[in-house]
């Protein structure tokens, strides 16, 4: 789940930018990693799907603990209203009102899309550090968005890892990323992510406005509007089990 | 003569009952296996157009493309237009919409958990409408093993050896889990109204059948379905036919470059049919076609053997005065008269069988058990009018054929020469 914060707002470190020379690619993914890593956090996020025929907008609400807690609820449209998802670690449950079951979502089931969006179950359950999944190498410098920003080359250390290499674009100063092209291990290009602006919200600079795009999907991808967030908020541990997809309504 | 003929092979058994059996069982066998490949032949194409593909399927051409990934995404939309279109300009022709679903079967215990899980493979018809087509054509009330067909919303047949496999008995509750024509995940309850056995491998293994109400309401598909299929008024299949009304149908599309406006498809043009049909039309000419020939060849023999056997007798009777010509009209005659005889009785004895198989059919079962094909796994023979025919070709034209050439050493024979012959 760390992965769609990484994707809806990645946070700025607090202290100034040393210049990139005196930088590795090591460290520019430390201070990636650093300003992903929120304490608390809850967000209202807009998601707005184009897809082929039509473009839905889907309104959910998250709440986030730290790399492995998470909880949504969908809040519209009508139809996945109440729908809510859990993640606890490197487990994924969802819930539907509907049919007032709760599965658990593994196997082929995390290669489905979330509520038809470009995302998939398994980019939610990505947590892992980019540091400690990739072996990352700076190939050069661009401008993205008036942004002066890295360019780094990913390959996985591991096979476990979903994506087996990344090109992602960094702002230099920010340590957000701007642009990141997500690859098969044959090389297919699977997944890209264009960011179209940066906020800053509580000393943190955070991706406000994403799309996100599936290249094996027709359609313009998805795009994820934030609308609200607040770092540090309270949330209460109960959110975080099994039984509080049942509860209705979510806090 | 002829009278006089047909006596003397009544009563001489020893000269007409060998070639009489000959012909018979070579009748037989030409009559059966023809009525059998017929009939395998009508079961394969019957099985596909009523399970998969319709006489004519009218999609969108997208979702024709990726058919056999079922991308409900591209759906037909506007479905009662569609199917009032098609009703008023195809009236000869059943029009019956169709969801093609995929989706995990998941079973709960006591407590919402999950008790058993397995791939479906789901079909939505028109199960609950007032005279639907779909309980004839996918023959539910013969395919139900246990419990009932659906008779209210949110009830559903599942195959046997899923439900067995599942632990799922009918009245208990599954719940589907699928994703929706806009690719949201989706989860829906349903009860178990019984379980079927298409006698189809490919979809005894996992499959689901629904009220197409239901599951386009579970995959949010209002007024939208994969598919809408055209079966001719008396289920038979006719290439030109449905080629016409493909040729019609699509020459009326709004934009042909919409690949999401609705294409009419052909049984024979679905993906791999038309390789199938094409190999089963020619398989069924070349077994037919061989099994004449050899058929063909061992009564014409027979007919060589008869004739020699007699070699004596022929002799006997040129000796005696009797012209050759006489004889050898007389051979024909009787060879006609035998091979009629063999015909009649092969004819009758293949038609039983063939008609006896046409209604408890042969169980190739375990042949196909892991067939992914439309292929049905009990097959009839099929006694087409042809079938009174065939058993001419090797009954009375190869026995014919035999004696008219054995024949000609009549003409042959010295009859200063025949006492000699008659001697040894």
């Amino acid at each position: 789940m760390k992965k769609i914060i990484i994707l809806l707002y990645l946070a700025l470190a607090l202290a100034a930018p040393a210049p990139a020379q005196t930088l590795s690619a090591d460290q520019i993914l430390d201070r990636i990693d650093e300003n992903a890593v929120a304490g608390n956090r809850i967000s209202v996020t807009e998601m707005i799907i184009h897809s082929r025929r039509a473009i839905r907008t889907l309104k959910l609400k998250s709440w986030v603990q730290g790399e492995d807690k998470a909880f949504t609820e969908f809040l519209e449209p009508a139809r996945e209203r109440g729908t809510k998802m859990l993640k606890l670690g490197d487990q994924l449950w969802t819930y539907s009102p509907d049919a007032d079951r709760m599965i658990s979502v593994s196997g082929h089931l995390l290669r489905q899309s979330v509520m038809g969006s470009d995302l998939s179950y398994e980019d939610m359950l990505e947590d892992r550090k980019l540091r400690q999944a990739y072996e990352a190498t700076v190939v050069g410098e661009e401008t993205i968005i008036d942004r002066p920003c890295w360019v780094l080359e990913l390959k996985a250390k591991a096979e476990e890892v979903a994506y087996y290499s990344r090109k992602i674009w960094v702002d230099r100063e920010r340590f957000v990323l701007l642009r990141e092209v997500r690859f098969a291990k044959s090389g297919r290009q699977l997944k890209t992510l264009e960011v179209k602006s940066v906020i800053r919200v509580q000393d943190r600079w955070v991706q406000n406005d994403v799309v996100f795009k599936d290249a094996l999907k027709a359609g313009a991808g998805t795009e994820f509007i934030i609308r609200s967030i607040e770092f540090e908020a309270a949330i209460p541990e109960f959110l975080f089990t099994k039984a509080s997809l049942r509860k209705e309504p979510a806090p | 003569m002829i009278k006089f003929l047909f006596k003397g092979i009544l009563r001489d058994k020893s000269r007409s009952l060998f070639p009489f059996l000959i012909v018979t069982a070579g009748v037989f066998l030409t009559v059966a296996m023809y009525c059998y490949i017929k009939g395998a032949e009508a079961s394969f194409i019957r099985s596909n157009a009523n399970l998969l593909s319709g006489h004519v399927r009218v999609m969108t051409e997208a979702y024709a493309k990726e058919a056999d990934q079922i991308p409900n995404d591209l759906a037909l939309t506007d479905l009662p237009s569609l199917i009032q279109d098609l009703q008023a300009g195809f009236p000869g022709f059943i029009w019956t919409p169709r969801i093609r679903f995929g989706g995990l079967l998941d079973v709960p215990d006591e407590n919402g958990e999950t008790r058993s899980q397995g791939p479906a493979a789901g079909m939505a018809v028109r199960l609950l409408s007032p005279q639907t087509p779909e309980i004839e054509l996918l023959d539910l009330k013969k395919a139900l093993v246990r419990g009932r067909l659906p008779e209210r919303p949110k009830e559903v047949l599942i195959s046997d050896e899923f439900a067995r496999k599942l632990g799922l008995n009918p009245g208990e509750r599954a719940t589907l889990i699928s994703s929706t024509m806009f690719g949201s995940m989706s989860l829906a309850n349903f009860v178990v109204a019984g379980t079927v056995r298409f006698g189809v491998s490919a979809m005894d293994r996992t499959a689901m059948i629904a009220d197409l109400g239901d599951i386009q309401d579970a995959l949010d598909m209002k007024d939208a379905a994969g598919e809408v299929l055209g079966f001719s008024m008396d289920s038979v299949y006719r290439q030109r036919e449905v080629d016409g009304m493909a040729a019609i149908f699509n020459a009326r599309r709004v934009d042909a470059r919409d690949d999401l406006s609705p294409f009419m498809m052909t049984l024979r043009e679905q993906p791999g049919m038309a390789l199938m049909i094409g190999r089963l039309s020619y398989a069924t000419a070349a077994i037919v076609g061989v099994f004449l020939f050899v058929m063909s060849l061992v009564l014409w023999n027979a007919g060589l053997l008869g004739s020699l056997r007699r070699f004596g007798e022929i002799g006997v009777r040129l000796a005696i005065g009797e012209s050759k010509g006489h004889l050898y009209r007389s051979m024909i005659y009787e060879s006609l008269l035998i091979g009629a005889l063999g015909t009649l009785a092969g004819t009758g004895l293949g038609l039983a069988l063939s008609y006896y198989l046409q209604v408890k059919g042969i169980d190739i079962s375990s042949m196909v058990r892991n067939a992914a094909m439309m292929i049905p796994t009990v097959l009839h023979s099929q006694v087409t009018p042809f079938a009174y025919l065939i058993g001419l070709i090797p009954g009375l034209l190869a026995t014919l054929l035999g004696t008219l050439i054995s024949g000609r050493g009549i003409y042959k024979r010295q009859t200063a020469q025949l006492f000699k012959e008659l001697e040894t």
